[in-house]
């Protein structure tokens, strides 16, 4: 299992997101704090909306298409609706953002 | 007696041969420290600094103490190798033989390798020299000092400069001072106390260059401004300092590493403090170092004794700034948040809560709970019992709680605040009113003039009235913004305004917001709030708009985008129809006419959008902002120019309204429509602002609507001249944009005001001039083509994916 080097932290807006192509499916690195990140899939469990386009509040994100909000902690749904998206793990390493990609081949292959 | 000798004197040896001479050691001891004199308390070199305290106060350990337990000291002299094979330290003045050797070096200040760090004037903050260089600059009257770095010790550096006398300026990268101990909003606070002492901060601030001629002169900053500068101290980290170790070849990863009794991979070498890394974890506070230096003495004496990590807490070091962080605020599952703010008294705590655990505290103004939080985190208490009131502290455990007042942003208003912008009605004045026996809205209104004009300031006023009154008053029960607070959208607006809030954080904190940074219907709000009143000081926020306004694009229900470009009055040329056709085909989208006489293209990737922008920038179009809450469309008829009914250039002068107003953004989208004679092809009487050409002059309507409600636009004025419709239409959009609730059409805010108090506004030729001022002081801002900035590099990239790992191996 290795951490792969996606970018810098700057390349991340505070309270914002990127995303990072791989060949098991898009992942959105949010950026919640100066140094706190989550790693998560890109794809909303409701119509496939593009998370990473959503606004970013506490460790939350809502959705752009129609406003469902997620924990980036756990990837569940929030309030009334109910599902859950892929959470991976990142982290923040003397300016630069690493993500564990074994992690996704393996949710991927399950 | 064997013979141990320890390089580095700093605070971890100093303690090391402390804990050693308690009892009697079998150690002959030689002590070799490259600066030249003995321990100190390097912590409290700060009070050194701003002359608090002198240097002498700070020495631990004075020639008598050496001489008592008959330590050979060679200071000054640094130490240029050790050999392991014939065991002995080779100084710049000679071998000494050891048993036990002890390696304590410490750090060194991480000196960003810009061009100029190597002027005279430039100095770290580690060692009295740094000190007395920098007291030497602050005795030159009026010197100025640039700290790079607005962690801890670049702080307290600042601090002291600032009591020296100098003037101070602090540059940031990173977008609040000492993000790794604070949150936002701590670090919010904490930049307001620093500038009342007069000390400047400047975030986000990236220096470029340290220039001068034979000694510090000036920094520049990538953003091209210049600070005057005598002195510069560098304070942006520190590096662990072992490279005596690696030299020697011992194991080294980011730093010495030792086991838990501080050994290193060589059994008769130790070492201690900032220099080693144990379990991959480096160190930069006191108390840790303590603990490593009792296990390092402990050994020496053949004791048992381990060193183990453990959570550590920070306090800031500035008179007066009352700051306190501990635990783990960073990353986890399943984590929440306690906030608590009190606006009057610029109080902030935040509390991390994982398991029924409390995992992190950040207090700032009162941080008299601090510890007992600490004990909390330390002991990993179950806190589920006491959850509900745990921000309050220990004295509310078992007792009754108090709730958070939502009154608390009003009560903390200074006497000066303006309520009521309409009649110019101070906090004062209405507080007066009330000692005086106005206890309803309306005797109030009656005696004060206050919320008696446009209305908006009601909710301040009843709140004032129950913050006077107590429980006898009930308000009328006005909406708040969002679940983040209790304040209505009009309460912020006016509170912006009167304490002159300028960020959002300023927001969150004054205003006693109960979440850490808002929710997707408070932020954009907040954010369109500021950027109307404070045009030229309040930077736009992308993250707190909705996806079409910061990616200046359209979202479809597929994820992909629809562009459109201005066509100005909704004419077009046969150069720009070419240039739309050939990016159509380009980048294959579909093409739909719109209503508001424009071309829309749908179905453009997101990594594409920078490309067809600079296409159509190229054929010099501009953007469309079909995707704003800001102006959208004039819609015209062909006016004079063609038709035979028309009586005035009804084309002319909506493309000379679309260019005045453009770029705006305003509480919700405008539409405007100029039609050329009363038939009304352009539609205009279903605008936000339509206009009618007469033979007699221009007919303005305002508030109409053809959306989910239908209204036909109400008579504003009659004009005569083209000119004054501009002037006009552009007082009502500045009236419309200072005093409506975000997402409130036109239409609707007009309901609420009522058209009279619209028409009495305007109808002051210097009301006008000055709306029309403020409105262009925005326009030098924002009247600007959001898509010509963003087609090209850096900003362009932004749309890409952060990496492509497609092609990567996934093991």
């Amino acid at each position: 299992m290795t951490w792969t080097d996606v970018g810098a932290l700057s390349d991340i807006p505070l309270r914002g997101a990127r995303t990072v192509k791989t060949a098991s499916g898009c992942v959105a690195i949010f950026r919640t704090g100066e140094e706190e990140l989550f790693a998560t899939s890109a794809i909303c469990a409701h119509k496939r909306g593009p998370l990473a386009e959503g606004m970013v509040h506490g460790r939350k994100v809502t959705c752009p298409l129609h406003s469902w909000t997620y924990s980036l902690e756990t990837g569940e749904a929030q309030g009334a609706d109910k599902g859950s998206i892929a959470t991976y793990p990142v982290k923040y390493e003397e300016g630069r953002v690493l993500l564990k990609l074994g992690a996704l081949a393996e949710q991927a292959a399950a | 007696m064997q013979k141990l000798v320890v390089i580095g004197a700093g605070m971890a040896s100093g303690r090391v041969l402390e804990h050693l001479f308690e009892a009697e050691a079998p150690y002959e001891v030689t002590l070799f420290n490259a600066e030249p004199r003995g321990n100190y308390n390097r912590i409290m070199l700060s009070p050194v600094l701003s002359g608090e305290k002198s240097f002498a106060e700070i020495v631990t350990h004075g020639d008598a103490w050496y001489d008592e337990h008959a330590v050979t000291c060679r200071f000054g002299e640094k130490v240029t190798a050790i050999d392991r094979a014939r065991k002995v330290v080779v100084g710049e003045n000679g071998a000494v033989p050891y048993d036990k050797l002890l390696i304590a070096t410490g750090s060194a200040p991480f000196i960003i390798p810009l061009p100029g760090h190597d002027l005279p004037g430039v100095v770290a903050y580690r060692d009295l020299e740094d000190t007395n260089a920098m007291i030497e600059a602050s005795a030159k009257p009026g010197s100025r000092a640039v700290v790079i770095g607005g962690g801890l010790l670049g702080l307290e550096a600042a601090a002291g400069l600032r009591l020296r006398g100098m003037d101070v300026t602090v540059l940031h990268l990173m977008g609040h001072l000492m993000e790794r101990q604070l949150d936002e909003a701590a670090g919010y606070l904490l930049k307001q106390d620093l500038e009342k002492r007069g000390i400047d901060v400047m975030l986000n601030a990236s220096t470029k260059a340290i220039e001068g001629d034979g000694k510090v002169e000036r920094v520049v900053l990538e953003d091209g401004t210049v600070l005057e500068a005598d002195i510069v101290c560098m304070a942006v980290g520190i590096r662990p300092a072992g490279q005596i170790g690696a030299d020697a070849g011992l194991e080294c990863g980011k730093a010495i590493k030792v086991d838990a009794h501080m050994r290193t991979s060589d059994p008769d070498i130790f070492a201690v403090g900032e220099c080693v890394e144990f379990d991959g974890n480096l160190f930069g506070l006191v108390a840790p170092l303590y603990d490593q230096a009792r296990v390092v003495a402990k050994t020496l004496r053949g004791e048992d004794d381990v060193f183990t990590m453990r959570e550590l807490s920070t306090k800031l070091k500035v008179t007066g700034c009352d700051l306190f962080s501990a635990g783990d605020f960073a990353q986890g599952e399943g984590r929440e948040d306690i906030v608590f703010r009190d606006p009057a008294r610029g109080i902030y705590k935040r509390l991390v809560i994982e398991d029924d655990r409390l995992v992190g505290a950040v207090l700032y103004g009162d941080t008299a709970d601090g510890n007992w939080f600490f004990g909390l985190i330390k002991d990993e208490t179950c806190i589920e019992e006491m959850r509900d009131t745990l921000i309050y502290g220990p004295a509310f455990q078992g007792g009754g709680a108090a709730g958070q007042d939502p009154l608390a942003a009003v009560a903390a208003l200074p006497p000066e605040a303006e309520i009521c912008g309409c009649n110019g009605i101070c906090k004062n004045q209405i507080v007066d009113a009330i000692g005086a026996g106005a206890n309803t809205l309306e005797t109030l209104r009656a005696q004060t003039k206050a919320s008696a004009s446009c209305g908006t300031c009601t909710g301040l006023v009843e709140q004032l009235l129950a913050v006077t009154l107590g429980d006898s008053f009930e308000t009328g029960g006005a909406k708040p913004v969002c679940g983040c607070t209790e304040l209505t959208h009009e309460d912020v607006r006016r509170l912006i305004k009167a304490r002159a809030l300028r960020s959002q954080t300023a927001v969150w904190q004054e205003l006693g917001w109960l979440t850490v940074n808002g929710c997707p219907s408070c932020r954009p709000a907040i954010n369109f709030y500021l950027l109307a009143e404070w045009p030229l000081d309040y930077q736009d926020d992308a993250q707190s708009r909705f996806v079409n306004e910061r990616n200046h694009a359209n979202i479809q229900k597929d994820g992909t985008y629809s562009v459109m470009p201005r066509m100005w009055g909704g004419m077009t040329s046969a150069d720009e129809l070419l240039a739309i056709a050939t990016a159509a085909k380009k980048y294959d989208a579909a093409v739909k006419v719109t209503g508001g006489q424009r071309i829309d293209l749908l179905g453009i990737e997101k990594d594409d959008l920078p490309a067809i922008w600079a296409d159509l920038n190229a054929a010099g179009m501009v953007s469309g902002h079909a995707y704003s809450k800001g102006l959208r469309t004039v819609k015209t008829c062909v006016g004079t120019d063609w038709c035979r009914f028309g009586t005035q250039d009804s084309t002319g002068l909506g493309i000379k309204l679309e260019k005045k107003l453009w770029g705006s953004w305003t509480p919700h989208k405008v539409k405007m429509g100029v039609s050329g004679c009363p038939r009304n092809c352009a539609e205009a009487t279903c605008k936000d602002v339509g206009v009618i050409c007469v033979d007699s002059g221009y007919q303005i309507g305002v508030a109409g609507a053809a959306g989910m409600d239908l209204r036909e636009t109400k008579r504003l004025v009659d004009v005569a001249t083209e000119d004054e419709v501009i002037e006009w239409t552009t007082a009502f959009v500045q009236l419309y944009r200072e005093n409506a609730k975000y997402l409130d059409r036109p239409y609707k805010w007009v309901d609420k005001v009522g058209l009279d108090w619209v028409k009495d506004v305007l109808s002051d030729p210097a009301e006008r001039a000055a709306l029309n001022e403020r409105f262009e002081i925005s326009q030098s801002v924002y009247r600007k083509d959001p898509w010509a900035e963003r087609a090209t590099e850096p900003e362009a990239r932004k749309f890409q994916p952060l990496a492509d790992l497609t092609m990567e191996p996934a093991e």
